[in-house]
């Protein structure tokens, strides 16, 4: 493990404001996600779940044709799609546009695939001012922090975090009530939206039959991001992709219900194009940037590829144990929890974090709530084994191999396996709980130790089963 | 140029060629449940109270008019060009701004109006939502920048759910590059979980169903 | 003679809970059974399989398939173990044909010890009596892969004297994890505490599972944070009387 991941994973648990904020805020969403997807209010859950898996399937085993067809679609309606293969070619393709349109300002609405390209960072690095609009994420644009959660990123500040942010920054008197601090928030940010030459949203779905982009909200800044501004610019991963308008009845059910419990979120907008004759507002200019910055290489690996089939729901990290207690910046990627420690591996390399597919219990609660179906447990298991065959001969992982090896050598050989145990505990002494502490040094060591700096361990029973069961 | 060699390394990635026929994707599951004309407006009443909005019913367009007027007793409001709320006389009431057929001049009405009015192309009964499509007669801002929105809609375009409503519209973009589904009014809950209406966009939503 | 079962009592049964075995071979016999210990038993391979050493799990893998292959029924006092060989073998012989046929003929009579007695012996009410108040932990195995939720329960609903009090929330993870426990210690043993707070808070005195792992792992919280709370297998508390 990464003495950073440990880090982190270490600061999370010892603060106890923090594990109250994740487990309260995560719980509370888990619940209402249950209420909103129980038989008696969404009798046909399971029935959409397979409808949308399947349709996820179908897309992404047919991702070029799609792709080719939604870019039809929106040229037709007199849209641009613009093909980008990493952050580099999204920030230049923004600022070659800004520059030639002579714009100042953009404003975003909340996009995760942006973060993945640290878009913000890049634009203001040119002079191109560049405000999140997203309450969450505009907190976080303030205190220079990503994104704690995929649906709620603000999940760990409080409203005390929110005043003296909010004071530093935007130099207003310090204000602790929540309604107030969302007044200051809507009010620095209409002036933003009106100012604003170009917005740029992210994407739910990509309509392939429509040339469409959906995007769901509650707020309506990513409403006003794609309405105010002459020019408005989607990034989407170019997963993203569905056939067809219809099947957003699938998934539009599901999404908001996954996400915050909620039967549809406040604003679903579906926007094919600039506004058309007679319209009176919407953009002039609309344009889509499919973005692959790593995608492609998910595609090869039947399996794996379900990875992409996410809609960001968030819903397995409100239910992970483990997301809840480490929390969503001890991730080493912008994506957290169970998604996360899928795509990031395979997005950057399992050599990144080798120990990410690791930090699970593999308890499979991500994948029983997922609303597409995402085999998460089964592809943390083939990550583990990528992990394996690609590590390098150092010394730790040479230890845990050969105590594989020889595992796998006792496993196979019942009677050392008997020997092996029988000496085992014929070494402990049976006194009970702190029996372990008496051994020998040699083996009070490794798993051991770290079983014992959490837990206790039962003392060794005098005789293995196999040993009543001849005996009785 | 990115696009072909995303697309190239697409295909290499899935096994396809370029062009190669794709076969049927999976049937499009829509189900339209049974629900009459008082079951889709009880159910809207439902879901919009829950979502602590305004529902109320009309028997006529003047009175939905009256409704209305009450509202505004002395705000500002600016009102879409959908026909149907010059039909009811809302268009005509005092303190309404409407017929504004430039984007500039529209936007700088709206963000100083209190209300807006709209009428809706069609509202879904089982979630309690209104569906906006963008057209001369409806603008994007007047649902979305004043503090609140009040949405005029005669009671035979509420469908009974999103599955009516896109078989109704298969494919929307046809008739608008905008199509908005609003289901309740603005909120967030950003910050420590605690639910706060009006962020950006209205924290008042009344549906008058007529 | 009644109809033949074999044990795969699973390598931590066999090394650190006995009892539990012995506890199961006694209520299936008290069913009527002829129960048999293949004595070539060792593991399932989980350990391995979940650490990301495919090549030595399907080694022990290998050695359960020429273990059992003969017997007509097994049964595993384990949910995780028995959705290993049930769920996992599969994979691990994916491009292996001949030994694929034989995890799927082997795969459909390996049972978890309480599916088996509800829906193969038929049986809910086995006689059993204790005076206790209990709560019941759902190993993630078992009820996620192998949907075990209601074959316990009425087990245990049918002991005399028992009164079942359920975790809020049930469905949550121990924190075991396998390797997991010690690769990430804190973490693990952060969720074991979450855990017990919750078995804790139901007031039972005792925490029933069908997994002997999440019992070592929550046994082992509660004995470190001083708790009164026992741990038993659910096998423990059917052949109690």
């Amino acid at each position: 493990m990464s003495a950073e991941f440990d880090q982190k994973i270490h600061t999370t648990l010892a603060d106890a404001n923090l594990q109250l904020a994740i487990y309260t805020a995560t719980g509370r969403l888990k619940e209402k996600r249950v209420e909103s997807v129980a038989p008696g209010i969404l009798p046909d859950y399971q029935e959409l779940r397979t409808q949308a898996n399947a349709i996820k399937q179908h897309s992404i085993e047919n991702l070029d044709h799609y792709l080719e067809e939604f870019e039809r679609n929106v040229e037709a309606r007199r849209g641009k799609v613009v093909y980008c293969k990493d952050a580099t070619e999204v920030a230049d393709f923004v600022l070659g546009l800004a520059k030639e349109r002579r714009a100042r300002l953009v404003v975003k609405s909340k996009s995760m695939t942006t973060e993945e390209v640290d878009l913000n960072e890049r634009l203001e690095h040119h002079g191109l001012e560049s405000v999140e609009t997203d309450l969450g994420e505009y907190i976080l644009q303030l205190a220079h922090e990503r994104p704690y959660h995929i649906v709620a990123p603000a999940l760990h500040k409080t409203r005390y975090d929110v005043a003296e942010i909010f004071t530093r920054t935007l130099h207003v008197p310090n204000e602790i009530v929540i309604e107030k601090q969302t007044a200051i928030a809507r009010r620095v940010l209409r002036e933003k939206f009106l100012a604003a030459d170009i917005g740029i949203s992210g994407a739910n779905f990509l309509v392939a039959d429509s040339g469409a982009v959906v995007i769901v909200e509650n707020e309506g800044n990513a409403r006003l991001t794609t309405t105010a501004p002459k020019i408005h610019i989607a990034v989407a991963g170019i997963e993203k992709v569905i056939p067809r308008a219809q099947d957003l009845a699938t998934f539009l059910k599901l999404l908001a219900r996954s996400a915050t419990g909620q039967l549809l979120s406040v604003y679903t907008s579906f926007l094919a194009g600039p506004r058309r004759p007679g319209e009176i507002d919407g953009p002039d200019e609309f344009y889509v940037v499919l973005l692959d910055n790593g995608r492609t290489k998910l595609l090869p690996d039947r399996t794996k590829r379900q990875s992409l089939y996410c809609i960001r729901c968030g819903a397995c990290l409100n239910t992970c144990p483990v997301y809840r207690k480490i929390g969503g910046h001890s991730f080493p990627w912008v994506y957290s929890g169970p998604i996360g420690a899928i795509i990031t591996p395979q997005f950057m390399g399992v050599a990144h974090e080798p120990s990410l597919p690791f930090a699970s219990s593999l308890c499979g609660a991500c994948g029983e709530v997922c609303p597409v179906k995402i085999d998460i447990p089964k592809i943390l298991l083939e990550l583990r084994s990528d992990v394996k065959k690609s590590e390098t001969r150092e010394k730790q992982n040479r230890i845990e191999k050969l105590a594989f090896r020889a595992f796998a050598f006792l496993m196979t050989h019942p009677r050392l396996y008997e020997l092996a145990g029988r000496m085992g505990a014929a070494m402990a002494p049976s006194d009970g709980g702190s029996w372990i502490r008496n051994l020998p040094a040699p083996m009070n060591i490794g798993p051991v130790r770290a079983w014992l700096s959490q837990r206790d361990l039962p003392p060794p029973p005098a005789k293995s089963f196999r040993e009543m069961w001849r005996r009785r | 140029m990115s696009r072909d060699n995303i697309l190239h390394r697409i295909r290499t990635a899935i096994g396809r060629s370029a062009g190669q026929a794709v076969a049927d994707p999976p049937p499009v599951r829509l189900h339209i449940p049974e629900a009459d004309m008082e079951s889709r407006i009880a159910s809207m009443i439902v879901r919009i109270e829950a979502l602590a909005g305004k529902a109320y019913r009309a028997d006529t367009g003047k009175n939905a008019c009256a409704t209305v007027a009450a509202a505004i007793a002395g705000k500002t409001a600016v009102a879409s060009n959908a026909p149907y709320l010059a039909e009811c006389g809302i268009t005509a009431l005092p303190g309404v701004r409407s017929g504004i057929t430039d984007r500039d001049e529209l936007r700088q009405v709206c963000a100083a109006a209190d209300i807006g009015i709209t009428s809706a192309d069609y509202a879904l009964a089982d979630t309690g939502s209104l569906v906006m499509l963008s057209s001369p007669q409806e603008a994007r801002l007047v649902s979305l920048l004043p503090p609140a929105h009040i949405a005029v809609v005669p009671r035979e375009r509420i469908l009974t759910g999103l599955d009516e409503l896109f078989t109704v519209l298969p494919n929307p973009a046809i008739q608008t590059s905008s199509m908005v589904l609003i289901t309740g009014p603005s909120r967030t809950a950003d910050i420590e979980q605690i639910l706060v209406r009006g962020v950006h966009g209205p924290g008042q939503i009344t549906v008058i169903m007529v | 003679m009644g109809k033949r079962v074999s044990l795969f009592v699973t390598c931590i049964v066999d090394q650190l809970f006995p009892k539990v075995g012995m506890a199961m071979a006694g209520v299936l016999e008290r069913l009527g059974y002829q129960v048999d210990f293949p004595e070539n038993q060792t593991c399932c391979g989980q350990p391995a399989f979940n650490s990301g050493y495919r090549g030595e799990a399907r080694l022990v893998a290998r050695h359960f398939l020429d273990t059992f292959e003969s017997c007509e029924t097994i049964v595993v006092p384990s949910g995780s173990c028995t959705a290993m060989v049930t769920h996992h073998f599969a994979e691990l012989f994916a491009k292996d044909q001949a030994a694929l046929a034989r995890v799927h003929a082997l795969e459909k009579r390996v049972w978890e010890f309480a599916t088996f007695l509800t829906e193969v012996a038929g049986v809910e009410d086995v006689g059993a009596r204790l005076e206790e108040v209990v709560t019941f932990h759902d190993g993630c195995h078992g009820l996620r892969e192998l949907g075990i939720r209601d074959a316990p329960r009425r087990l245990l609903a049918c002991v005399r004297g028992l009164e079942l009090r359920e975790i809020e929330p049930a469905e949550e993870c121990c924190g075991f994890g396998g390797t997991f426990a010690v690769k990430f210690a804190e973490l693990s043993g952060a969720m074991a505490r979450t855990k017990i707070e919750a078995i804790e808070r139901t007031g039972a005195r005792t925490v029933v599972s069908l997994d002997p792992s999440c019992l070592m792992q929550i046994q082992g919280a509660l004995l470190r944070a001083g708790s009164s709370v026992r741990t038993m297998h659910l096998a423990e508390v059917l052949a109690s009387r």
